[in-house]
């Protein structure tokens, strides 16, 4: 593999352009996120990115408790996002686990929804704490399966102990089994790396084992989707274009619950990684109770007050 | 995919603007004789109708600083002076949303700063100098400090209510009573917080505002009553000042003019020093006596800091101050913006790149696009002049040493920044700089409790913190 022509794949290639990555001061970023989210978002420019965000959306459900019940109604929310009014678009993806993988996708297909990708979560989800062959046969599972896209978690403690060469193959390794069948999305798991340094090189250290999309956490652990770490990711991906004029996605995940919050995350695509980021191809985010704040104000958009929640189903 | 945001304003109907102002004169309005206009630099637009204040005017207002000085504000206990200032700071807060909207209105400054920084550094500088009016005789000031009296305080018009704060609250602190020039242009918000000292029950004559040009701010200058001055602007009307005051007994504290140094070390945050350089020469405008308006960059990242710093102005939102999502608002006057254009054309002329950002700028009023000059040198004007606007010179360095020795190289001295992620760096860097406020990893950063000043042409003395408190002290040992 040439991973770019960036690194050869050796412990000192990838040690030495990590390295060498500008660092990242917390201070500074926090205030840029903070002026982001000042920005005011008002009627039309509101209802696009409510239409936006909706189809952005990764719709999620990742519980000890799933079922087949549980996961087909998320499905068909997913699908038709509010059954009373068909303009809304459907969302990103559904993200299970692994064993959902089918009952999700015969669901899918059962509803006419073709297009639609199954998104699993691999590796061991959420801590990544198993052995390589299981975490090899997770994956390849979950795209027999019917999973489009596989969203695997690094291997955080090998990164803060400085074993970088050990994510990296990994991520190597999860990428080779995922081939052209499946999207990979490389969580980071940012609360557990705590400092932005460390996302901007997990950043890069997942882009350049071929990661499709970086994703910033599992939601299992907070914090998770900050406004700060969300723009080192995307000020990563808009760099790693400019070295190698391919766009990697971001996806985060966990803490966004409403729509000014995921407003707040499309603002920041918009003036960090660019206009080109805000598309469901390269920018999705990782939700649940999200969908149905976004529907309540789409509604509150087109018949001017807000319904009950009652209007909205609960899936 | 397009992400417009649509118009965002803030609503004007928060702010009531009388069609003819006169002065605040012993707690009390006092019409002028002969008036000016005052406009929205945003669109031209009238917005009043400002007293012109004369000589005679001016003696009023100070006989009635000097009354109120010798039979009610001398007389209190600095407890109770205190309490006047947390009340004036509480209701600058209960009515900022008025105070923002009135300022950008009549400076042309984005809702987004004046809402954000001028307004509550405005209340925290009260609230700061409201703590201080009982200790100080026990707080390290000195055990044997007076108040000067009467203080004649002329301030500018890039934070119009931002520096009637640094003045007026230290001044009362400490016991003086004050008569205040605001800018020419920008007189609105200073008459507001006339009303806010009416509403605080300020007793009358403590604090007075006179209203008008250049010729009402030489009658303080010159007025014999007067105990100290203290002036904020040019140097070049510093200058004046300082001549003027040279032969009387008067004090004088002096904030003048900079051509802060914004220096970028090769091992710099890149994404967090674009900010910063943004931040450095874009906030307010450019409107900004100590911005980073000389970006020195180390040549081994200049190209990268260079490319960065273009995109990161290609997303400068520029247009109506009033709407929340602007960045860059309004030049403040035809008068600044013509000396933006004329400093501008002999960066050219002398032969540096100019590039500016791609924005559609409006029609009606005084705007200019974010500007940097590549290729500038120590023997550009534009490297030496302060242009105060929204235009970046930027140098280059190969050492250290180099960097530091172009950063002194200016009769100013009031900022400079450091962008570093080595500390050693940044300490020796701060050690070697000539400049009164030096910044590090972040610039335009203010607080009531560090003082602030400069070097040089850049003023005489410090406001803010213990530091600009003795300013307004006499007998003062530090």
């Amino acid at each position: 593999m040439s991973f770019y022509g960036l690194v050869d794949g050796s412990d000192t290639s990838l040690r030495n352009y990590l390295k060498q990555l500008p660092g990242v001061d917390q201070v500074g970023a926090e205030a840029r996120a903070a002026m982001l989210a000042t920005r005011s978002i008002k009627t039309t420019s509101k209802a696009w990115a409510i239409d936006t965000a909706i189809s952005m959306v990764d719709l999620t459900t990742l519980e000890g408790a799933d079922t087949p019940g549980k996961v087909q109604a998320l499905c068909s929310k997913a699908f038709r996002p509010d059954p009373t009014d068909l303009t809304v678009p459907r969302v990103g993806a559904v993200c299970v686990y692994n064993d959902m993988v089918g009952i999700a996708r015969q669901h899918l297909d059962s509803i006419g929804a073709h297009e639609l990708p199954v998104a699993a979560v691999s590796t061991a989800f959420p801590s990544g704490r198993a052995s390589m062959a299981v975490k090899l046969q997770d994956t390849e599972d979950a795209i027999v399966a019917g999973a489009a896209e596989i969203d695997m978690v690094i291997d955080r403690g090998a990164f803060l102990s400085g074993r970088l060469i050990e994510v990296f193959e990994e991520i190597v390794a999860i990428r080779e089994v995922c081939g052209d069948r499946a999207h990979l999305k490389v969580i980071l798991e940012t609360g557990e790396l705590v400092t932005l340094d460390n996302v901007r090189k997990a950043s890069y250290l997942a882009m350049l084992a071929g990661a499709d999309f970086i994703k910033t956490s599992t939601g299992k652990v907070a914090p998770a989707a900050t406004a700060p770490v969300v723009l080192v990711m995307l000020e990563a991906v808009r760099d790693f274009y400019d070295l190698t004029k391919v766009r990697i996605g971001v996806k985060p995940a966990g803490g966004i619950r409403t729509t000014k919050d995921a407003i707040k995350q499309l603002v920041l695509v918009n003036e960090t990684a660019g206009p080109e980021w805000l598309n469901p191809s390269l920018f999705r985010i990782g939700a649940s109770a999200l969908l149905n704040d976004l529907l309540m104000q789409r509604m509150k958009i087109s018949d001017g007050y807000y319904a009950s929640p009652n209007y909205v189903t609960i899936d | 995919m397009n992400f417009e945001y649509a118009a965002a304003p803030e609503s004007r109907s928060v702010v009531k603007i009388d069609p003819v102002y006169g002065h605040f004169i012993n707690g009390k309005w006092v019409s002028g004789s002969a008036h000016f206009n005052t406009i929205n630099p945003a669109t031209e637009e009238v917005l009043s109708s400002i007293a012109l204040g004369s000589a005679a005017d001016v003696d009023t207002a100070v006989k009635a600083a000097r009354n109120a000085f010798d039979k009610s504000w001398s007389k209190l206990s600095g407890r109770e002076r205190g309490k006047y200032l947390f009340r004036i700071a509480r209701i600058m807060q209960e009515r900022a949303r008025e105070f923002a909207v009135l300022e950008t209105l009549d400076n042309g400054k984005p809702i987004r700063e004046s809402r954000d920084v001028d307004v509550p550094l405005s209340a925290a500088h009260f609230f700061y100098h409201a703590g201080w009016a009982d200790k100080l005789e026990y707080a390290g000031v000195d055990t044997t400090t007076a108040p000067h009296g009467v203080v004649g305080q002329i301030i500018p018009w890039n934070f119009p209510l931002l520096m009637l704060a640094w003045k007026v609250a230290p001044a009362l602190a400490t016991g003086n009573t004050v008569v205040l020039k605001p800018a020419e242009t920008t007189s609105l918000t200073a008459l507001l917080f006339a009303q806010v000292c009416q509403q605080a029950g300020l007793p009358d004559g403590v604090v007075n505002i006179v209203t008008g040009d250049g010729s009402t701010g030489s009658a303080i200058v010159n007025h014999p009553g007067i105990d100290k001055i203290a002036f904020t602007g040019s140097t070049e009307v510093g200058k004046l000042i300082a001549r003027a005051v040279a032969p009387t007994n008067k004090s004088l504290t002096l904030e003048l003019g900079g051509k802060g140094a914004n220096i970028v070390f090769g091992d710099a945050a890149i994404d967090e020093t674009v900010e910063g350089i943004v931040n450095g020469i874009f906030f307010n405008q450019g409107h900004v006596c100590c911005a980073g308006s000389r970006l020195i960059l180390q040549e081994s990242v200049a190209d990268e800091v260079l490319e960065k710093l273009k995109r990161r102005m290609d997303k400068i939102r520029v247009g109506d101050p009033l709407d929340k999502n602007t960045d860059l608002g309004a030049i403040n006057s035809a008068e600044q913006l013509a000396k933006i254009r004329e400093l501008t054309a002999a960066g050219e002329a002398e032969g540096a790149g100019r590039w500016s950002a791609n924005c559609a700028l409006p029609t009606n009023g005084f705007w200019f696009a974010p500007t940097i000059f590549t290729g500038v040198t120590q023997a550009h004007r534009i490297a030496r002049e302060e242009i105060f606007g929204p235009v970046l010179s930027v140098l280059t360095f190969r050492t250290p040493a180099e960097a530091i020795e172009k950063a002194n190289n200016t009769p100013f001295g009031l900022s400079a920044g450091i962008w570093s992620e080595k500390g050693s760096n940044i300490l020796w860097a701060t050690q070697q700089l000539r400049a009164g406020v030096i910044w590090a990893n972040t610039f335009n950063k203010f607080d009531p409790a560090s003082p602030f000043g400069g070097y040089k042409e850049s003023g005489w003395g410090r406001e803010g913190g213990r530091h600009g408190l003795s300013a307004y002290l006499k007998g003062s040992a530090k």
